[in-house]
């Protein structure tokens, strides 16, 4: 046994790839729930092909995962300080996100001849000077040492094989100091009913890890900081839960029934598949025939009382549109969470963008104003989820809640709520028997109509996409009833701006450049900012989350800068949206649409570079 | 989750609005909705537990005519709309108006999923074979060969027959009447809410503006005995000005006969099963049409199977039973959680 040097690190990311089918995904949830047991702070992304199963060896089935664990963890992080890579493909698009001096590991025995020539490379990598010299390069026979090590339990070579992931995993827990028991405890829950797979796959964990204990293959150990967050009670979440999650909290706290109408859809099928299971939480769930079914039966739902949602991503949105528009014209509350992927058409659909905003204010015929905001986080999906239901009940108005691909699908630790603690819900009821009920008589203050629910004695009525008179509801094709309900509709939207906080900024409130982001690049732009702050440049950071109606103190905000650049997943929607808004302002922008989140380096390098504009 | 009965007995001025009828004269919306106004009293559900749901054509301003709470909603999607009410508050009963062209062509995919769920709705289809209220282009029920606005050279499309549709997704009642046969109307709708799952009704009605007479080859006074078969659960399939036309199985096929003629007697009649699962004669039944035969009404097919609701309120009680999981605080705690100290 060599005695190991321990460095001490920060954070650190660490990337499983592999070919679709190799286990990359469990592998790193494996280590990101022990690392988030062990006290890290973390942050998960997958990265994974449209394809279930591509080619063997090719590189459109290389399935990855990422994780970052440290301190204080704002995102999945850019560049990797160790790659696992379990095939040649897998190193081939890969290493241009590791680190120099980063920990690569390979599966040597994978790196035969056809595998080689299948991923692209002329010659073998291994023997690559250029790559052994830049990396911490490990050539490890992960695919014999794992059949070795299950050889007394499977005598099939494919049984084996199935294990090969673990014996990486075991190489990985060792070098970051990691325990087994997580894992261990996993694996005798998920193959009860198969204690031999049980048994290959602990002995194949620790034969990886003892393989870097005992040789010298590396000699280091590296230990992450603990995370500084509030002594609390927390789980890992990914963002398309923690989004069921907070429809259900909303729905108990409003004291409304839960329904979601939904069709599946990459990447937002997940939400659908999480409610499904709540059953014993009364949520009412139904998988339509198509995304337009989804939402209409949302719609009816609404109509009937209960707290009603639909789920879907860029494509369903645009099928959708029509619907919302009814939504908006019924004045009936709906919540629409849009998991954002690469479009136009069915794009990139593993992908994360956030090109549909543009779709999300404006895509309805006919004046069709509806609240929207989006979530920057994967677990704050849980509180915009709440929050988008909150504003559609009380505002009895469509509500669509953008998140994204990289949001839905990663994962972050989630501070457990309490539900007293969320704030509470108050459907506008219309009251049984009201002589004075009228379907589109409003309150005053914030426009909104009351809801009554077929059942509801005395409160008969009828509502349709047609327009109708002001109050009575009957339907009506009056010139000046028209420009009055339209003038209603838009306004009432616009007065939610009085019942939502002001917009924060972080960092001086006088800086020359304000950075500005809205939904989920809150990670990538804050650590960029906060990286150049500590480098003493005068930026300062603000992440929008409301977006229709913005706050009310946004104008002020941007005045009180000089430069403002606006920085988002496509080619400048939210930025011409505050240009409408904003008229007089310049604003700097700053775009890319390769299907993958912004990274550190070249947010600062732009930053930068406005600064030293005159 | 059985929908309540009012107390007090209903009347036909329960369910009047206050909406003025914006129908054509002579329009056999009319007849369709007086007898809607003469049901409903019947049926015997408070009046607030009716709902009404429409997509978008002439029949889909039915809502607004009848006092119940209603939802003109927008083309084809009133079958997914009346789901969402359904699943979301089964205690209501809910009905959906629809014509030729929103049911089976925009709505064609809802129309048949709502049939293959069983969902417990009741679907009035207005089948004018006519587009009325974009002024009478061809729609998926129009005649081949008919001249339209959209069709100057004549309908090439081969039309849908709904009752084909309807069988074919495994519908579990599927019921034909006529406009301007109100009492015969009024004994279908009737069966149509009595039967728990998606009661369809096919009412030929006719477009006096674009399509005027387009079923009177079946509907007409004088051939109507002649050309329309009326079908009773148990009794022979028989019609005829004279009553002496019956219809008999051969082989695989249906075919006409004359009773009294080359040894019939009534009892080789087919005798008509409404009830039972096998689509096969229900479906050839639905098929039949002048000059071979004479069109079938009545209710063809009422075949008794657990509905949507039935099934979906078994899942949630007794997923409900057992829960570990009873309220989010449980869920949010569930699984693997730390406290970090």
């Amino acid at each position: 046994m060599t005695k190991k040097e321990i460095i001490k690190k920060d954070n650190v990311v660490v990337k499983f790839v592999g070919d679709s089918g190799d286990g990359m995904q469990l592998t790193g949830t494996l280590f990101s729930d022990t690392s988030a047991l062990d006290g890290n702070d973390i942050a998960t992304f997958p990265d994974y092909p449209a394809e279930i199963r591509a080619p063997h060896n090719t590189i459109a089935g290389v399935s990855g995962f990422q994780v970052h664990i440290g301190k204080c963890i704002y995102s999945s992080g850019d560049e990797a300080d160790a790659l696992v890579a379990m095939n040649p493909a897998s190193l081939k698009s890969n290493l241009k996100w590791v680190k120099t001096g980063g920990i690569i590991i390979v599966d040597a025995d994978t790196f035969t001849d056809e595998a080689i020539e299948k991923a692209g490379y002329s010659s073998n990598p291994l023997e690559d000077e250029n790559i052994a010299s830049r990396y911490n390069l490990i050539k490890a026979p992960v695919t014999s040492m794992t059949t070795e090590a299950v050889k007394d339990i499977f005598t099939d070579r494919k049984s084996a094989e199935k294990c090969r992931n673990m014996f990486a995993l075991g190489m990985i827990f060792f070098i970051f100091g990691k325990t087994l028991e997580h894992t261990d405890s996993y694996l005798e829950k998920k193959f009860k009913k198969n204690p031999a797979v049980v048994e290959a796959n602990k002995a194949v964990i620790r034969a990886g890890y003892n393989f870097c204990e005992n040789t010298d293959v590396l000699e280091v150990q590296i230990q992450v900081e603990q995370a500084e967050i509030p002594k609390e009670k927390y789980r890992n979440i990914t963002g398309n839960i923690a989004t069921a999650w907070g429809l259900l909290a909303a729905a108990e706290k409003a004291g409304l029934k839960l329904f979601l109408g939904s069709y599946p859809i990459t990447p937002a099928t997940d939400i659908l598949v999480e409610l499904a299971k709540h059953k014993s939480l009364g949520a009412r769930v139904f998988q339509a025939e198509d995304e337009i079914a989804g939402i209409c039966s949302a719609i009816g739902a609404a109509f009937a009382g209960s707290l009603a949602c639909t789920s879907t991503s860029g494509p369903g949105l645009s099928l959708k549109s029509e619907a919302i528009g009814l939504a908006v014209m019924t004045e009936l509350p709906l919540v629409i969470v849009d998991v954002q992927r690469g479009g136009p058409s069915t794009g990139l659909p593993t992908k994360t963008e956030q090109s549909d905003l543009s779709q999300a204010l404006f895509g309805r015929n006919g004046e069709a104003p509806c609240i929207v905001i989006a979530a920057s986080s994967s677990a704050n999906c849980f509180n915009w989820a709440f929050e988008a239901a909150r504003l559609a009940v009380e505002h009895m108005t469509p509500c669509i809640l953008l998140t994204d691909g990289y949001l839905g699908n990663g994962s972050q630790l989630f501070r457990i709520p309490k539900m007293a603690d969320l704030p509470a819900i108050h459907p506008p009821f219309a009251t049984e028997n009201d002589p004075d009920y009228m379907p589109y008589k409003r309150d005053p203050e914030t426009l909104v109509r009351q809801w009554a629910i077929p059942g509801m004695e005395g409160l008969r009525h009828r509502i349709g996409g047609l327009e109708k008179s002001d109050g009575k509801g009957n339907v009506s094709t009056d010139n000046e009833n028209h420009q009055l309900m339209t003038n209603y509709r838009k306004e009432k939207v616009e007065r939610i701006a009085n019942r939502i906080p002001d917009q924060k900024v972080i960092g001086d409130e006088n800086a020359e450049l304000l950075v500005i982001g809205w939904g989920g690049t809150q990670g990538a732009l804050k650590l960029a900012v906060q990286e150049m702050q500590l480098e003493g440049k005068s930026v300062a950071f603000t992440q929008f989350n409301y977006i229709m109606p913005l706050p009310k103190n946004t104008g002020d905000i941007l005045r009180r800068h000089k430069k403002l650049v606006v920085c988002e997943l496509n080619m400048g929607q939210f930025v011409n949206y505050l240009r409408m808004n904003f008229e007089q302002l310049h604003f700097h922008q700053y775009n890319k649409v390769q299907g993958l989140p912004f990274v550190v380096s070249e947010l600062k390098e732009k930053f930068n570079q406005i600064l030293e504009e005159k | 989750m059985s929908i309540e009965h009012s107390t007090v007995e209903l009347t036909r001025a329960d369910f009047v609005s206050d909406q003025m009828v914006k129908w054509c004269p002579g329009c056999g919306d009319h007849s369709i909705l007086a007898s809607i106004l003469g049901v409903f009293p019947k049926i015997g559900y408070k009046k607030e537990n009716f709902c009404m749901v429409s997509g978008i054509g002439c029949s889909s301003r039915f809502p607004y005519y009848v006092n119940t709470y209603g939802f003109h909603s927008i083309h084809g999607r009133a079958a997914a709309i009346a789901t969402g009410i359904k699943i979301s508050n089964p205690s209501l009963s809910v009905w959906i108006n629809s014509g030729d062209g929103d049911a089976t062509a925009i709505g064609g995919n809802h129309f048949i999923h709502l049939i293959r769920r069983n969902m417990d709705v009741n679907y009035i289809l207005f089948n004018n074979q006519i587009y009325g209220l974009t002024k009478g282009q061809y729609s998926p029920t129009t005649k081949q060969g008919q001249i339209t606005k959209t069709s100057p050279f004549g309908v090439i499309d081969y039309p849908f027959n709904p009752g084909e549709l309807v069988i074919g997704a495994r519908g579990s009642f599927f019921a034909r009447a006529v406009d301007n046969q109100p009492k015969t109307l009024v004994e279908v709708c009737e069966k149509m809410a009595a039967h728990d799952g998606t009661s369809v009704v096919e009412v030929l009605q006719n477009c006096v503006i674009f399509n005027n007479g387009t079923h009177a080859e079946v509907t007409d006074k004088e051939v109507r005995e002649d050309r329309q078969l009326w079908l009773k659960h148990g009794e022979p399939m028989i019609f005829g000005k004279n009553k002496d036309k019956g219809i008999v199985l051969r082989g695989t096929s249906l075919e006409v006969v004359t009773i009294g003629e080359n040894g019939i007697t009534e009892k080789d009649i087919l005798i008509h099963d409404e009830t039972t699962e096998n689509t096969g004669i229900h479906m050839m039944l639905a098929q039949m049409r002048p000059p071979h035969f004479p069109m079938a009404f009545g209710v063809i097919r009422a075949y008794k199977q657990p509905t949507y609701k039935q099934l979906f309120e078994q899942q949630m009680e007794d997923a409900q039973k057992d829960a570990k999981i009873r309220c989010v605080d449980d869920l949010l705690n569930s699984g693997d959680t730390w406290i970090v100290k």
